[in-house]
This record gives structure tokens, C-alpha cells and sequence, in this order.
């Protein structure tokens, strides 16, 4: 019995990566929960914005590194993300102008432009593999630690270590301050009003004169913005393949159906949800139990629900029991 | 053009099919066929569900994965040591598990509605998943330890894989149904996004559970469909090898020539049976019914029809199509392989073939299954050619040779681009809906 050393195991493997993934999810999901809320529909490209930022956000990094420059102890990617946000915000903005700027002015059916995001998510993935290959590109520089197991051990003289990764601290610290910066966006200043006016009725905002057009860019420029930092971050704490981001989109959706989709604090809640739940389900448990009881208790078993492999069945089994239970999510979207 | 539009472009696709005859060889050709052939079945399922009633469905790949599960259980070799090890518990185990699940949500109907209830049901599942993993677990283990490099799994019943086409029809069915009951008759894209979650779990289910169909290990399935037979027989048929020689042609290309044609024979009468039995529907009763409720859902629920019964029909009957397809898909390339189960091949492709070819209509459906199909496969020819060409006067270097290996990468893109242009400018398709 060894509560102490148990209790540092479920840090370490449970709370850290689980705090880390859920902020990565959240900047995806908030992305989508946005657009759903302003331009009505599901975007199915929005795991392929992701990796197309990032994928600028490498060829950045790389063309910094190649000049020599870096960020000290952080990783060089960061100064490479403000121009990855540029790219993604442009090339979302000319995929809203060329592709569905048209089907907003027919008013079509959710539904078609639901079809018409599954047409721009294949060229996106068409340009990824164009632009840097389905290899796996690592781009993670700077100190690997923040908290080193070694360090950890020393301070505390405890069995058990608790590692912190940079990008798992920069993941959290990131999703914090864009969350705060958005939700100051949404709910003080005039044009976060109007665009939460606009989502709420369109035909009322209209009739007070708020320009849709306007509020679809900004919609964009956030949505955008938001999944470069996302793909990025992700990248950085796994790895970067350009095609395993389409696989987010099934936990991404999940999330922000959990708290209600267009409910952008839901967004954030389903985000955690979804990661904490991942990671409880696919742990191997049995290190942790190891410490609180004797260990001939346990056998040769891992004491893991589900193999890593079923991830994408967490995800599916919280979407199903929302839908079923409560299809308005938890903050009631729409 | 006028009334012979149609036919022309019919005829347009069938000169692509004889043109790579000539220029490539007869064989490719015919392979080609084979596959677009396949390729318009799960079109004509897919353009049930979106076509006649406005579904849309992002898991067409789970239900092309399930057919060929069928075939693998109806038609893999018995692996009598593997099924005594651990199949009966198995199946046991599945049972006990969709018994409990029925418990569960009849609890759910009784129980009165509260946080009591919500903690006592998850208390519930939680217990009812771990008794399930008790039992499943040591049989998974046993049957895995049968003979791991050639077996490992339960083996299948060593029927004749064209029974498996009916078979992988039903399961893609059953799956349809629980996702459907779920999903449908909330917003539409719900479905969307719950058919994109099952699709993949179907697929990771194939890939890991070795017990069932010895996941990326592959299982080849040694009999063919009735009537097609074995290219090696033929080769040994002295009456064949008489028969071709006399035509002046080498037995062994003939044998394979030929046993293409009878998969391209079958499956052209399954699709033809399919587009008949769908013609007759879509203008019955039944079939005005249905687009009634596509174009209103409200007006039709109004005259009293049963708009949530009626998509979750439709729904059930593509997915049926599409397993289908999936089981001949099987059967025909002998071997279930799950790494060949992609969303972007049997899914979005499916997808585009339906809107090219025009949403709605079957023959639409079918000429878009074999323009797109041959398409697909043609570029994997066409297009590293086409690249060298373009980039002969083009400087050696780094950048030429990232550009001539982005070619094969250029499908997706061009997929994406053509799928944007058609719902852009011809959201009706080459052949549209009358």
C-alpha cells in the first residue's frame, strides 16, 4: 500500500497527458463548434486545416533552424506559428470565398455543404501530401522536459517518477490563454456580440444591421487561427503525420456534441471529457494499482479496458450516449 | 445530342474500357471493369440513401468491411481446433453482452428518470463490461494460440463464397439498423458524424481482432464463387486448352481472360437485377412516397407518412446493397485484407461517383461508378506518365523529383477538385434526376 507513489503514477500517466490532449482537442473543437454555430454546418475538413497549418508551421520551423534562429528551451515552431496562422487563415478565407460563399448566398441545405466540407477536407489532405509526404516529420526542438523524471525522483525520493514535457506545459498554457482570449472576444467586445447576435437568430442580427459577411470572416480567421495552433501543438507533443489528423475529427466532433455543438465553453468541457475518458479506458492500470495492494493480488493481466487500438470506439460510445440521452449536449446547443 | 445523350455517354465509357484493352492489355482492362463493376453496386446503395431520400452517410466503408467479413465466415477454411479452443465461449461472451445491453436499456424505460438512475445504469454497464472481458478474454487467448502462423482464428464454415453475398448484405443490414435507430431523426448531420465513428470501429475491429479474421495477417479464401473456376484447372482442362489453341491464343492469358469475364458476367447480372428491382421501386407508390418525403419532410409527415421509419428503411436497404458489393469484392479478389479498407476508397469515392454520375438516378449512379472507377484506377498508369511528360524539359533536381513523386498523390487532390466543380456547376450530374 503506497498511496503516495500510486497517486504520482496517476499523474503521470493519467492527469498530465490527459490535461495536454484535452487542450489540443478543445482549440480543434472550439474551431468547429464556431463554425457550426455562425456558418451552420459540420465542417468535416476542419482535421485537414489542422494538418495543413501545421504543415506551414513545419516548413517554417525548418527555414528558421536552416537560419540558425531559435527559441532557447521552448520549441522553434512556436515562432514559426504566427506565420502558420497566416497561411491558415488565408487559405480558409479563399476556401470560404471560391467554394462556400456560393452555397451561404443559395441558402442551401446544411446537408450540401456538409458534402461540399468532405470535397475541401480531400483537397487539403491532397495538398498536405503534396506539400511534405505521408511520412512522419519530427519537428520538436528546445528542451524536451520541463519536469525530468530524474529531477523528480531526486526532490521527492519517491519510487514513481512525474515527467512534464515542454509541449505538454506549452499545450496547456496555449489552450488557456486562447479559451480566456476568446471568451473575452465572445462576450465583451461589440463584434464577439454581434457575432454571438448573429449565431443566436440570423434574420435579428440582420434586421440590426450587423454585416454577415463580416462576422463569417472573423468566424474564420478564428476558426482558422485556432486549428493551426491545434495541429501544431499536437504535432509537437506526438509527431506529425499530415494524415492521422483526419482520425481527430471523430473525438473533435464528439466533444463538441457533448457540450452541446455551437456551445463554445461545451466545446471546451467535451474536449476534456473526451481526452480524460480516452486515457482512462486505453491505460494500462495495472502500475498504478501495483502501489495500493499486494502485488501477488494482481496476475499477469495489463488492467486495461481496451486496447489503444479502439481509441476512435471512446469517442464513438460518448457520442452515441449523448446523442441518445441528451442530444442538445450538456450546455444545450442547438 | 438531345434523346442519345445518354447513350453516347455510356458509349464514351465503354471506349476508355477498350481503349485500355488495346493500349495496356485486355487483362487490366477487364480488372478494371471488374472493380468499377463492384463500384456501382455500392454506388446504387449509396444513391438509395442519398438519392431517394437525402441520407447522408459517411460509413460506407464499414459496411463494405462487414461484407467481406461474411465472406470469411462463411467461406474462410473450418479451423476445427481453433473453434473447439474458444468459439462456443465467444460467441457466448458477444451474447451475454447484447443481452445486457437490452437489459440495460429496458431498466432504462422502467427506471424513473434522475441521478439515481444515471449512476445505477453506468454502476451497471461498468460491472456487465468486466464479466464480459472475464469470459471473452481466455477464449480470444485460446483461439489466438491455435496454430498463430497459419491459423489463430475460429475459421470460418467452407461454404461457397457466393453464399456469403446474401450473408454480408444482412450483417451490413443489422449494423445499419442499430446505427440508424440511433442517429437518424436528429439533425442530418449527426448521422454524418456517428456513420464516420462505427465505419472506423468496424475497420479497427478487423485490423486487431485476430480470433475473428486474423486481422492484418490476412485470410485467403480458397473456393472461388459457383460457377467460376480455378485458372489452373482451366489450364489442365484438356477440352479448354484445345478450344483456344485452335483460336490461335496461349492458354494461360485465356484462362485468366476468361474467368474475368464470368466475374464481370455475374456481377453485371446482380447490378442489373438491382437496377431493375430499383427502377420498379422508385416508381411505385413506394418510391413517390419516398422522394415526397426527401423534398418535404413536414408535408409528407402532414399526410401521414412515417418519416423517421421510412429513412431508417431506406437506410437499412443501401447498406444492404453496399455490404453486398463488399462481399463480391471479397469473393472475387480471394482474400480479406483490412488495410485495403480506407475511407477515402470505399467512402468518399463511392460519394463522388454518386454525385458525378447525378444523385438520384441509378443510371447516373452506374455511369459514375464506371467513369470514376476506371478514373481511379487509370491514373495509377496514366499519371506518373503524364508527370514525366509534363517535366521533360524540366531542370534534374530536388524539386523535380519532389514533383514526380507528388503525382501519385495528385488522386486526392484531383477527387476533392472534381467533387467541388460538380456541386458547384452540375450539382445534378451528367445524368440527372427526371
Amino acid at each position: 500500500m503506497d498511496i503516495l507513489n500510486a497517486l504520482v503514477a496517476f499523474l503521470n500517466f493519467i492527469v498530465v497527458p490527459g490535461l495536454a490532449y484535452g487542450s489540443q482537442l478543445a482549440l480543434g473543437a472550439l474551431g468547429i463548434t464556431l463554425i457550426f454555430s455562425v456558418l451552420r454546418f459540420s465542417n468535416f475538413a476542419h482535421g485537414d486545416t489542422m494538418a495543413f497549418g501545421t504543415a506551414f508551421v513545419i516548413l517554417f520551423t525548418w527555414w528558421f533552424q536552416s537560419m540558425g534562429i531559435t527559441a532557447g528551451p521552448l520549441p522553434t515552431a512556436l515562432l514559426a506559428l504566427p506565420l502558420g496562422i497566416l497561411v491558415t487563415i488565408a487559405m480558409v478565407l479563399a476556401t470560404d470565398r471560391v467554394v462556400y460563399r456560393f452555397y451561404r448566398k443559395q441558402r442551401a441545405k446544411p446537408i450540401i455543404v456538409v458534402i461540399v466540407s468532405t470535397g475541401v477536407m480531400f483537397v487539403m489532405n491532397g495538398l498536405v501530401r503534396m506539400i511534405i509526404g505521408t511520412s512522419e516529420q519530427n519537428f520538436t526542438d528546445g528542451a524536451r522536459m520541463m519536469l525530468s523524471p530524474q529531477d523528480f525522483k531526486a526532490a521527492t525520493g519517491l519510487v514513481e517518477p512525474l515527467a512534464i514535457k515542454t509541449t505538454q506545459a506549452i499545450s496547456v498554457i496555449a489552450a488557456l490563454a486562447c479559451c480566456a482570449l476568446l471568451f473575452w472576444f465572445l462576450q465583451k467586445t461589440r463584434t464577439g456580440k454581434s457575432m454571438r447576435a448573429y449565431a443566436d437568430n440570423e434574420d435579428l442580427a440582420l434586421l440590426s444591421g450587423i454585416n454577415p459577411e463580416r462576422v463569417v470572416t472573423i468566424t474564420w480567421v478564428i476558426a482558422g487561427a485556432l486549428a493551426c495552433i491545434a495541429g501544431t501543438l499536437y504535432g509537437l507533443d506526438k509527431s506529425y503525420r499530415g494524415i492521422v489528423y483526419f482520425s481527430l475529427l471523430m473525438p473533435m466532433f464528439a466533444a463538441a456534441v457533448v457540450g452541446g455543438l455551437g456551445s463554445p465553453l461545451g466545446a471546451v468541457v467535451g474536449s476534456f471529457i473526451v481526452a480524460f475518458s480516452e486515457l482512462i479506458i486505453t491505460s494500462a492500470w495495472k502500475k498504478i494499482l501495483g502501489y495500493l495492494v499486494p502485488a501477488d493480488w494482481l496476475g499477469d493481466g495489463l488492467y486495461q479496458a481496451l486496447s489503444t487500438d479502439y481509441k476512435v470506439a471512446v469517442s464513438f460510445t460518448i457520442l452515441i450516449m449523448v446523442l441518445l440521452l441528451r442530444p442538445q449536449g450538456i450546455f444545450g446547443g442547438k | 445530342m438531345g434523346p442519345y445523350r445518354n447513350v453516347l455517354l455510356f458509349a464514351g465509357v465503354a471506349l476508355l474500357f477498350v481503349l485500355t484493352g488495346m493500349m495496356q492489355s485486355w487483362n487490366l482492362s477487364l480488372n478494371i471493369l471488374n472493380l468499377a463493376l463492384l463500384s456501382c453496386i455500392m454506388a446504387i446503395g449509396v444513391n438509395i440513401q442519398w438519392g431517394y431520400a437525402g441520407l447522408f452517410s459517411t460509413g460506407v466503408v464499414g459496411s463494405v468491411a462487414l461484407g467481406g467479413l461474411a465472406v470469411v465466415l462463411v467461406s474462410a477454411k473450418p479451423v476445427p481446433e481453433g473453434w473447439a479452443a474458444g468459439g462456443p465461449r465467444i460467441f457466448g461472451a458477444l451474447l451475454f453482452a447484447a443481452v445486457g445491453i437490452a437489459f440495460a436499456v429496458w431498466l432504462y424505460r422502467r427506471l424513473k428518470p434522475g441521478t439515481n438512475r444515471a449512476l445505477a445504469l453506468a454502476l451497471y454497464l461498468v460491472v456487465l463490461f468486466f464479466i464480459y472481458r472475464a469470459i471473452l478474454d481466455p477464449a480470444v487467448l485460446a483461439v489466438e494460440a491455435n496454430n498463430p502462423a497459419q491459423a489463430g482464428n475460429i475459421g470460418g464454415l467452407g461454404l461457397n463464397s457466393l453464399i456469403a453475398w446474401p450473408v454480408g448484405a444482412l450483417m451490413a443490414a443489422a449494423a445499419a439498423w442499430v446505427i440508424g435507430r440511433i442517429a437518424l431523426g436528429l439533425r442530418e448531420d449527426y448521422l454524418a458524424i456517428a456513420t464516420l465513428g462505427i465505419a472506423e470501429i468496424i475497420v479497427t475491429v478487423l485490423r486487431n481482432e485476430d480470433w475473428l479474421a486474423r486481422g492484418v495477417k490476412n485470410v485467403g479464401i480458397v473456393s472461388r464463387p459457383w460457377p467460376v473456376p480455378m485458372e489452373i484447372q482451366l489450364q489442365t482442362q484438356q477440352g479448354f486448352v484445345t478450344a483456344v489453341t485452335a483460336l490461335g491464343l496461349d492458354p494461360v492469358t485465356s484462362s485468366t481472360i476468361l474467368v474475368k469475364l464470368l466475374y464481370a458476367t455475374m456481377f453485371g447480372l446482380v447490378l442489373a437485377l438491382l437496377v431493375w428491382g430499383c427502377e420498379r421501386a422508385l416508381n411505385s407508390p413506394w418510391g413517390r412516397m419516398v422522394r415526397a418525403i426527401r423534398d418535404n419532410e413536414i408535408s409528407s409527415a402532414a399526410m401521414g407518412k412515417d418519416v423517421k421509419f421510412r429513412h431508417l428503411q431506406i437506410f437499412i436497404i443501401g447498406s444492404a446493397v453496399v455490404g453486398l458489393a463488399g462481399a463480391m469484392l471479397t469473393s472475387m479478389e480471394s482474400q480479406l485484407t483490412p488495410s485495403q479498407y480506407l475511407p477515402l476508397r470505399f467512402t468518399f469515392l463511392i460519394w463522388v461517383m454518386v454525385i458525378v454520375g447525378g444523385s438520384g438516378n441509378n443510371w447516373g449512379s452506374i455511369l459514375g461508378g464506371l467513369l470514376i472507377g476506371w478514373l481511379y484506377l487509370a491514373v495509377e498508369f496514366l499519371g506518373p506518365d503524364a508527370m514525366k511528360h509534363l517535366m521533360k524539359s524540366f531542370p534534374p533536381g530536388a524539386l523535380k523529383d519532389h514533383l514526380l513523386d507528388s503525382a501519385a498523390q495528385m488522386r486526392l487532390l484531383t477527387l476533392g477538385v472534381v467533387l467541388l466543380l460538380v456541386m458547384r456547376f452540375a450539382p445534378r450530374g451528367l445524368i440527372p434526376e427526371k
